[in-house]
């Protein structure tokens, strides 16, 4: 990267300015011995031209839309298109969500997220013992697709694109969504969305389980080829660090193990389908935190994407750009925000989406100040939709591509998240892959080390959250609370019954046989689920077929 | 039995997933000297309840964040009283609005912990609190 004289030059007034630190220092010590990220990696004071000295511009820097795409997938960054305003959404009922949706359509927001109900989420009916006093409380309560049709009321399904968090249960929630667009006539060619449909990370970190892991993962490869085969502007994965970080886990785990994730995805489709790397891997997605350490975040992006092009080329030989890009949405961390002071978490969220935007997110979650109590106020959301604007549109950091390249920080901090990153990739090769790594506790011990160590560290005031170990008051700031009352869940049952009624029962019990004896045959379901649905197949009828043929999977509570 | 460790039950009722409180805990107590042990998340209260009698435990904590406390954590309290075990203390943490805390403390729960509550503090009130049962 540089020439040796210059090399030289910086040697000499390097030592210049370290003799003037330790002349201050012994004087007046530092303000703490210890200078770290919050997920405890040591940072220089400062850093120089000889930290990223042995950098290749051509193989380690390049061009925006040029390997290794460590400035960002597209030649005209945020010129051409500002990332998708995405914020997650969902409460209480279909038609309650529905007005949520348009509401933030109506403010500016320019794509749709899904948040689901834990019985949703679980495979798990409303009228289910394991659901009650669940219905509603973490988001929308979908059944069947009478639900899902009321959450979808006057969206158009062909230009807005639309992403669910929904994991074991995804092949159902997409079969419905493509259910939904048949039925009113729209092609599965010209619909866009995302499914996370991710279990890898739901054992390591975000508990909505419901089969093992490997048939798992036959369920997420199906989807996989089916939307290779017939709907190619979906995102049938959504390989997720988000969780992983929210359990725990450090910068450098949320990277290695969500990109070790994405590669057993890659491996199993190419084994079990028999398609071609480059056939499937553009429609594959990425879902990454913003945390509250500013840099350590925007390296850990520029990392990631820089990783995954490497992977695609050089591991799994795919010859297509397309599969090298890493493309990613980016949700800010909810458990860096405070109950303590909530109008705090405000700043916090802001710091962390300029963080994402500067680490060049295709997309973007920006958290509610109430989130962290309870599920946002439309008011709340509004700053949070209006601070992704003010960064977009008032800022100027949107001017021009990836500002930050080049600094000896950034660089030199990029370069050690990947190292580290690969690290860990290759210790999980050795165990034979994340499936391995997962029975063996591996990867939920290393989250549990850090969580552990970092709880630990707040409480010893080692590292500072304020209103929680500094600056606290006793002060009780009063906000709205939103919360989902019980008639939420009487009024879901009372559907659902009412639905079993209606439907032709003799027509879903034909549909869930075909289901099982797809499983059991190990051919796709996805065809076999868009039929059940569209017969009003509800969403625990399929996932019952699921644990009957796949067993089911309990967490082992690991820590 | 005086030298008897405190045995605790730390248990996720429902289907919240979110297990980062309740695995550090875990940890915590262990540190602390505690026998404990954790059920994994996804339990019903009649699956929590029968392994706090089980295990012979004193104190069953509860950690749930889906808002579903409100119905959960009282059904635990319930099925121990109708399981004549109400010796054993039942706890609960999580994010807990300040109105639901009467019906809970009610309902027979001895303590909610909530955000800002350390690893010591919680350790300190069981030391004070709760006695190994002969």
């Amino acid at each position: 990267m540089f020439t040796p004289d210059v090399l030289e030059q910086s040697k000499t007034m390097r030592s210049k300015w370290e003799d003037e630190v330790k002349k201050i220092v012994a004087k007046k010590a530092d303000q703490k011995p210890e200078w770290t990220t919050v997920s405890d990696l040591a940072i220089k004071r400062l850093y120089g031209p000889e930290d990223i000295r042995d950098m290749d511009f051509a193989k380690d820097i390049s061009y925006p839309g040029q390997y290794p795409f460590l400035r960002g997938n597209q030649a005209t960054g945020y010129r051409g298109k500002y990332w998708t305003f995405r914020m997650f959404a969902g409460m209480g009922s279909a038609e309650e969500t529905n007005k949520r949706w348009h509401y933030l359509l109506n403010s500016g927001q320019t794509g749709l997220s899904t948040a689901f109900d834990f019985p949703t989420l679980m495979g798990y009916d409303t009228d289910s013992p394991k659901a009650r006093g669940e219905c509603g409380k973490c988001g929308v309560a979908i059944d069947s697709i009478e639900d899902f049709q009321k959450l979808i009321k006057d969206i158009p399904l062909d230009t807005i694109s639309t992403s669910m968090t929904i994991n074991p249960p995804a092949t159902i929630l997409w079969a419905m969504y493509c259910a939904s667009a048949q039925m009113q006539g729209i092609g599965l060619d010209k619909i866009n969305g995302t499914i996370q449909n991710d279990m890898l990370k739901e054992f390591i970190a975000q508990k909505t389980l419901m089969c093992p892991p490997e048939p798992s993962v036959k369920l997420i490869s199906d989807t996989v080829e089916f939307g290779t085969k017939y709907v190619p502007g979906w995102n049938t994965i959504s390989i997720s660090g988000y969780h992983i970080r929210e359990a725990g886990a450090t910068a450098v785990q949320e990277l290695a193990f969500t990109l070790r994730d994405g590669m057993e995805y890659v491996e199993d489709v190419i084994k079990r389908k028999g398609l071609h790397v480059d056939q499937f891997a553009p429609r594959l997605s990425f879902f990454f935190n913003a945390h509250i350490d500013f840099f350590e975040e925007i390296a850990k992006l520029r990392a990631a994407r820089r990783i995954w092009a490497k992977a695609m080329r050089e591991r799994y030989n795919s010859q297509d750009q397309r599969s090298w890009w890493m493309r990613f949405h980016t949700q800010t961390a909810g458990c860096s925000l405070t109950a303590q002071q909530p109008y705090n978490n405000v700043v916090r969220t802001a710091v962390e989406a300029l963080a994402a935007v500067l680490g060049g997110t295709q997309s973007l979650h920006t958290n509610s100040l109430d989130e962290v109590l309870c599920l946002p106020s439309e008011h709340a959301v509004q700053i949070a939709l209006r601070t992704q604007q003010i960064i977009a549109e008032e800022t100027g950091v949107t001017n021009t591509i990836d500002p930050l390249a080049g600094s000896y920080f950034i660089e030199s901090l990029t370069n050690e998240m990947e190292e580290k990153a690969w690290d860990y990739i290759h210790k999980i090769d050795d165990m034979g892959g994340m499936v391995a790594a997962i029975e063996r506790g591996f990867p939920q011990m290393e989250i549990s080390d850090a969580a552990y160590r970092f709880q630990r560290q707040i409480d010893a005031e080692e590292k500072i959250m304020i209103g929680v170990n500094k600056y606290n008051t006793d002060d009780v700031v009063e906000i709205p609370f939103v919360e989902i009352d019980d008639t939420v869940e009487r009024e879901q049952l009372e559907r659902l019954s009412d639905l079993k009624r209606r439907r032709d029962s003799r027509k879903v019990s034909e549909c869930l046989k075909d289901i099982k004896s797809a499983c059991e045959k190990g051919d796709n379901v996805m065809p076999y689920c868009i039929e059940a649905v569209k017969n009003y197949a509800t969403v625990q009828e399929i996932c019952d077929v699921y644990r009957e043929v796949y067993g089911e999977y309990r967490d082992p509570g690991i820590y | 039995m005086s030298n008897r460790k405190i045995r605790i039950l730390l248990a996720k009722p429902g289907l919240d997933g979110h297990d980062r409180g309740a695995k550090v805990l875990a940890r915590a107590f262990r540190d602390a000297g505690f026998e404990v042990i954790y059920t994994g998340c996804h339990q019903t209260p009649e699956q929590i309840v029968g392994a706090a009698l089980q295990e012979d435990v004193d104190m069953v904590g509860l950690s749930c964040l889906s808002g579903a406390h409100t119905y959960l954590y009282p059904r635990v309290a319930e099925l121990l009283r109708e399981q004549g075990a109400d010796d054993i203390t039942v706890v609960g943490g999580g994010i807990i609005p300040d109105k639901d805390f009467q019906p809970l403390y009610d309902a027979g729960l001895k303590a909610l912990f909530t955000p800002g509550a350390t690893l010591e503090s919680i350790c300190t009130w069981i030391q004070e609190n709760i006695k190994p049962r002969d």
